[in-house]
């Protein structure tokens, strides 16, 4: 094979022209630079922030549970609102979530369907939660409503999303029947949905269970408002014992959730 | 010149993989490795190139006694042998041209390996490999746009580029149609016979073997069982390699009886 | 002479599997309400809630859309929080996730040090871990972006070694094989397997963090939260309004950006 002139090779661009990719990484950069720019760090400031860690891990262990009975309250109160939010959720996210599968219902009803979740998935709990307080005030009710809404954003969005799915020869066969729009739901789509209403029930009991921990920030009951209350009365001892606490639930209703759904597949 | 004797090899599972393994390659000779699925075959190519660790024995290419060596001076020694892969093994999100080059990393830096800044020579090679595998102009297709037989001729162009001493051939074919799989069993033959280089290769397709080889070695359980010329593999060699199997073997393979 | 036989009977379930569900749906209902009585609820309270609520909203809109002037910094805050803490995750979920991926973490214990990692980070709300910032650095966005950074490694960490995890061996043991060290390894057999999950994952993850981002400032590290909290103190309900606005318009759009970005990157 005789030499000819050696032929360059450069790599395709993933941006189509050569010169895309080093603007876009450039203005990322950049993006972030201004961003840590505008943090305003000093190193006079995380000295002192090293300096007040050091004070308050010092205050901080050991953890202390000797108000062991606020603290169980507390985590007992969230436990009730997760699992009455998860009930109602469901409750009222399988209606909400058969009105937003589009192989069911009439566009304009879908979109409605779709409307009520996006709207329930938009706001953070936290911001719902204050809402709920100023209407029913302080305490577990406000709580519960709050996740009860979120379900809506979370349950029936998956929910919908399988419903839309499912296989079509069932609902047809059921359909060819003679069967009305009602009872093609109990008998083609209820079955076929069934496993995964009850995967997705556990999952978001286990959700809700973390949420139920932080919502009380804003009054609107469980561990939340106790860690909260703990941190602004500078005790901070109790309040690495809430979160260890905290984290024990949390993990403890993962596992749950993992070994349950995996029981139901 | 490749030699390897005493080669033993006995995986954690208690799979005792290879016994005793010795052969020695000399010239530009292809030699054919068969024997049933688990006699050792696929240990046996990666001890040569000590992708897998071998417990006793040694492997000598040229003058380098490969069992000797770690670090640099192995994957050195790796760059000296070619391997081609029954499932192709291309990174699959690669450029054609990455994975050819990529059978030059051993003779770049990390930096030029990161920017893919490969010498020109290399490039030219790449070329030049690319055309020999009947591949030209795929240089910026993605690997996974390719068919089987495609992407094994990636494989063997990434072979070929690293100018190797020996290529290290493992069931080639075995993921490809039977059209396919000849004329990929003779581009490696072919080209390995151009650049004057030996060829170790795995292959369970006895028919196939029977087209290519010249030189068997059987393999059974660990066990060399047989190492000659093709013509005298007759039926009963083939007994003694498969057992009762070689039928069903063949039947497989879709031809009829040797 | 032969009488018509009697109709038979069908049921879809057996006696005993009636009475077992039955009785789960009993318990079922009798923790539920015994559940809601213990929440202490003040029935006053739950009976005038619609008409709080729409009272509520009346106040809030018209929003005051004169406002929205003071709104642009808390929201380029909100962004920032979310970008930067995202950033810093994804670095330091990097290693981490190597170490937590079994087929790429040297030994056990490098293993159990990743995982408990991420463990500690995940099982910690954002908005727990802004309430531990905040005592040290003080209030404000770097408490928010170290917040949402610590949080957030736990989460890309898991999804990268799932990542890491599912890669072809075939790839890596063929490009070793070439003789290339375990950098070019890495650069050639593993990066590339690995690039579209990764870059899937983090623009995932600042998604979901422009989301919390918008609350961290309720407990005082910035962004949009803070306006929200001040405008909620100060009863400027019509200013709640627009802020609230504002929170919509920002994770639609964000979540809108993250869908449009992963389906590019697969």
């Amino acid at each position: 094979m005789t030499a000819t002139a050696a032929r360059t090779w450069r790599p395709p661009s993933p941006w189509g022209r050569p010169w895309v990719g080093p603007v876009v990484w450039t203005a990322i950069i950049a993006f972030l630079v201004w961003n840590v720019a505008s943090l305003q760090v000093d190193p006079a400031r995380i000295a002192r922030g090293f300096s007040r860690f050091g004070t308050v891990a010092a205050k901080a262990f050991p953890p202390s549970f000797e108000r062991f009975g606020i603290l169980a309250t507390g985590v007992w109160e969230s436990i009730e609102m997760a699992t009455l939010s998860t009930l109602f959720g469901v409750l009222l996210g399988i209606p909400v979530a058969v009105l937003a599968a589009r192989n069911v219902v009439p566009l304009p009803v879908y979109a409605g369907g779709r409307l009520v979740i996006t709207l329930a998935r938009t706001f953070h709990e936290l911001i719902v939660a204050i809402i709920f307080v100023k209407a029913v005030g302080f305490g577990p009710l406000a709580g519960t409503l709050t996740l009860t809404l979120n379900s809506l954003g979370f349950f029936s969005k998956l929910l919908a999303e399988q419903i839309e799915t499912i296989d079509r020869g069932q609902i047809e066969a059921i359909r060819a029947t003679g069967a009305s729009r009602a009872k093609v739901l109990i008998y083609g789509v209820l079955p076929q949905v069934l496993p995964r209403i009850v995967g997705l029930t556990i999952y978001q009991w286990d959700i809700h269970l973390r949420q139920s921990t932080i919502i009380g920030i804003v009054g609107a009951g469980g561990i939340g408002a106790t860690l909260y209350n703990a941190f602004a009365r500078y005790d901070y001892d109790f309040a690495l014992a809430i979160l260890l606490v905290i984290v024990a639930i949390v993990l403890v209703g993962e596992a749950v959730s993992a070994i349950a759904r995996k029981r139901v597949q | 010149m490749l030699e390897v004797s005493g080669l033993d090899k006995r995986y954690p599972t208690g799979d005792h993989a290879l016994r005793s393994v010795s052969f020695t390659i000399d010239g530009a000779d292809a030699v054919f490795v068969i024997g049933p699925s688990g006699a050792g075959k696929s240990t046996l190519l990666r001890c040569v190139n000590r992708l897998v660790e071998p417990d006793r024995g040694t492997v000598r290419l040229d003058d380098l006694d490969i069992t000797a060596l770690a670090g640099k001076a192995l994957r050195d020694a790796r760059r000296r042998m070619g391997m081609i892969f029954q499932e192709f093994n291309l990174v699959e999100r690669l450029t054609v041209m990455e994975n050819v080059l990529s059978g030059r990393l051993g003779y770049v830096s990390l930096w030029q390996a990161w920017r893919r800044r490969f010498p020109p020579d290399d490039i030219e090679a790449a070329f030049v490999t690319l055309r020999r595998v009947g591949l030209e102009g795929f240089e910026n297709k993605r690997a996974d746009e390719l068919s089987g037989g495609q992407r094994q001729r990636v494989g063997i162009a990434r072979a070929l580029v690293q100018r190797p001493r020996i290529l290290l051939v493992d069931e080639p074919t075995s993921s490809l149609d039977p059209r396919t799989s000849e004329a990929v069993m003779a581009l490696i033959v072919g080209l390995a016979a151009e650049d004057d280089i030996p060829a170790l290769v795995n292959i369970h397709d006895v028919p196939l073997a029977r087209a290519f080889a010249r030189r068997i070695i059987g393999l059974r359980d660990g066990l060399v069982v047989y190492d000659g010329p093709v013509a005298q593999a007759d039926a009963a060699v083939l007994e003694r390699i498969y057992g009762g199997a070689i039928l069903a073997e063949t039947e497989r393979s879709g031809s009829g009886p040797l | 002479m032969s009488t018509a036989p009697p109709p038979r009977a069908w049921r879809r379930y057996t006696p005993a599997q009636t009475v077992i569900h039955t009785a789960a749906r009993v318990a079922l209902a009798a923790i539920t309400i015994w559940m809601l009585a213990r929440l202490g609820v003040t029935w006053e309270y739950v009976a005038d809630a619609p008409s709080q609520v729409a009272d509520l909203l009346g106040r809030m809109f018209p929003p005051e859309w004169s406002f929205i002037g003071a709104l642009v910094d808390p929201l380029v805050q909100t962004i920032n929080i979310a970008t930067l803490g995202t950033a810093i995750a994804v670095v330091l979920a990097i290693p981490i996730a190597f170490l937590a991926a079994r087929n790429t973490t040297p030994n056990r214990a490098t293993y159990g040090l990743g995982r408990l990692v991420m463990v500690v980070s995940r099982s910690v709300d954002t908005l727990i871990w802004a309430l531990i910032f905040i005592i040290v650095v003080g209030p404000g966005s770097l408490a928010g972006v170290l917040a949402v950074a610590v949080r957030s490694i736990g989460f890309v960490s898991k999804l990268f070694a799932e990542g890491i995890e599912e890669i072809d061996a075939g790839q890596v043991e063929a490009v070793a094989a070439t003789g290339a060290s375990r950098g070019q390894t890495l650069l050639y057999a593993i990066v590339p397997q690995v690039r579209p999950v990764f870059t899937g994952v983090c623009i995932y993850r600042w998604d979901i963090n422009v989301r919390e981002s918008t609350v961290l400032g309720i407990v005082g590290a910035g962004g949009l939260g803070f306006a929200l909290n001040e405008a909620i103190l100060g009863l400027e309900w019509s200013r709640v309004g627009l802020i609230l606005v504002v929170v919509l318009g920002v994770v639609v759009i964000s979540e809108a950006v993250s869908a449009f970005l992963r389906k590019r990157v697969t």
